[in-house]
């Protein structure tokens, strides 16, 4: 095995460093490195929810830390049914 | 003024008490007075890697209720004369901690020493926030391991979130401690590597560690590894580490455990 594994080069380092990466984004995001985020990313869902049912895990809330300043990231999945629905009343309110 | 110090990591059995007592050590024989404390509540184990075992009388729990005065708790090492510890309670719990006692003794103890090392607790209960909760700068211990990265990035989220200098709206200082490195798997892509950990985590780089046998010979003989073999590979890392906690510019190299000529052709060296 070890011997076919030095012929093939299938490392597995690489693919440890790729599963953390797609792990820590997101637990980053949502078991919240701060207060700040559970707490916005609770009262953006509160907000949307008004108008738009989307579920929990769709909404990502991100805090990314540079030197000088913090960029806040909203990222909302909605539905695609739901997004057109939405857009036709829309249409059909100023129609109207 | 005193440093206060945390070395943390999350998940258990990746050097936290070893790296306590070798950078404890190598600070004391630079000249610096310095405390060890262990936080572990009802799982001391600094003691026992320090040698003191036999001569706890009061812990940590004593000085935090006010049943004795720090002084008669303080362990002197009987090796260097500016090195004490201050060990943990074996029969409470970490509820046991209270913030207010843990508080005052770091505040005493901040009179007393030029560093004020905290052993702290694997997880992220009690115990682990109130080892971190006074100080003043943080070494994060990780193994180049999925299981110890994910959890030292939690505990680099507690870090900036749950301790006074977080709540001041001050930058927590944070520094990577990379423990049992094996420059050898690593450089034949069977271990994450030191970039790979660096990028992930995205703190500073305080050491190396290399893999080796001095470390559990270090503590079964109750000395820790910059005191044993002050030589060997894995002391060197400390003292080197040690040294750029003081602010020195040291540069970043791995020492070698292993095989020389093997690290050579596979090994790499750290930026």
């Amino acid at each position: 095995m070890k011997l076919f594994q030095l012929f093939t080069g299938r490392r597995s380092a690489p693919l440890a460093r790729e599963r953390l990466q797609i792990l820590l984004t997101h637990e980053r995001g949502t078991t919240g490195q701060s207060g700040l985020i559970a707490m916005l990313r609770e009262d953006i869902l509160a907000v949307i929810a008004k108008h738009v049912e989307v579920a929990p895990e769709r909404v990502e809330v991100r805090l990314e830390r540079g030197d000088e300043v913090a960029i806040l990231e909203i990222n909302v999945e909605i539905p695609d049914v739901v997004a057109r629905a939405a857009m036709a009343r829309e249409r059909g309110g100023r129609a109207a | 003024m005193a440093e206060v110090l945390v070395v943390t990591s999350g998940k258990g059995g990746v050097g936290k008490t070893t790296s306590t007592a070798a950078l404890g050590v190598a600070l004391a024989q630079s000249g610096q007075k310095v405390c060890v404390v262990d936080f572990d509540v009802g799982l001391r184990n600094l003691d026992l890697v320090m040698g003191a075992e036999r001569r706890v009388v009061y812990d940590l729990i004593n000085v935090a209720n006010g049943d004795v005065r720090l002084q008669q708790a303080l362990i002197r090492d009987k090796r260097i004369e500016n090195l004490s510890l201050l060990a943990a309670s074996q029969t409470r719990d970490k509820d046991a901690l209270s913030e207010e006692g843990v508080r005052r003794c770091i505040g005493e103890l901040r009179e007393k020493f030029d560093w004020v090392i905290c052993d702290s607790p694997a997880g992220i209960e009690r115990g682990a926030t109130m080892a971190m909760r006074y100080a003043d700068l943080a070494v994060v211990v990780t193994n180049p391991e999925v299981s110890s990265v994910r959890d030292s990035d939690r505990i680099i989220g507690l870090l900036d979130s749950k301790t006074m200098k977080a709540e001041r709206g001050e930058r927590m200082e944070k520094f990577l401690l990379l423990t049992r490195y094996d420059t050898v798997r690593a450089g034949r892509g069977d271990m994450l590597s030191i970039d790979d950990v660096l990028e992930i985590l995205s703190i500073p780089l305080l050491g190396i560690i290399p893999e080796s046998e001095e470390v559990l010979r270090a503590s079964n003989l109750g000395s820790p590894v910059t005191m044993s073999n002050a030589k060997s590979a894995p002391a060197r890392a400390y003292n080197d580490a040690a040294r750029r906690l003081r602010g020195e510019t040291v540069p970043m190299t791995i020492p070698n455990a292993r095989h020389p000529l093997l690290t050579k052709l596979f090994g790499r060296r750290a930026a």
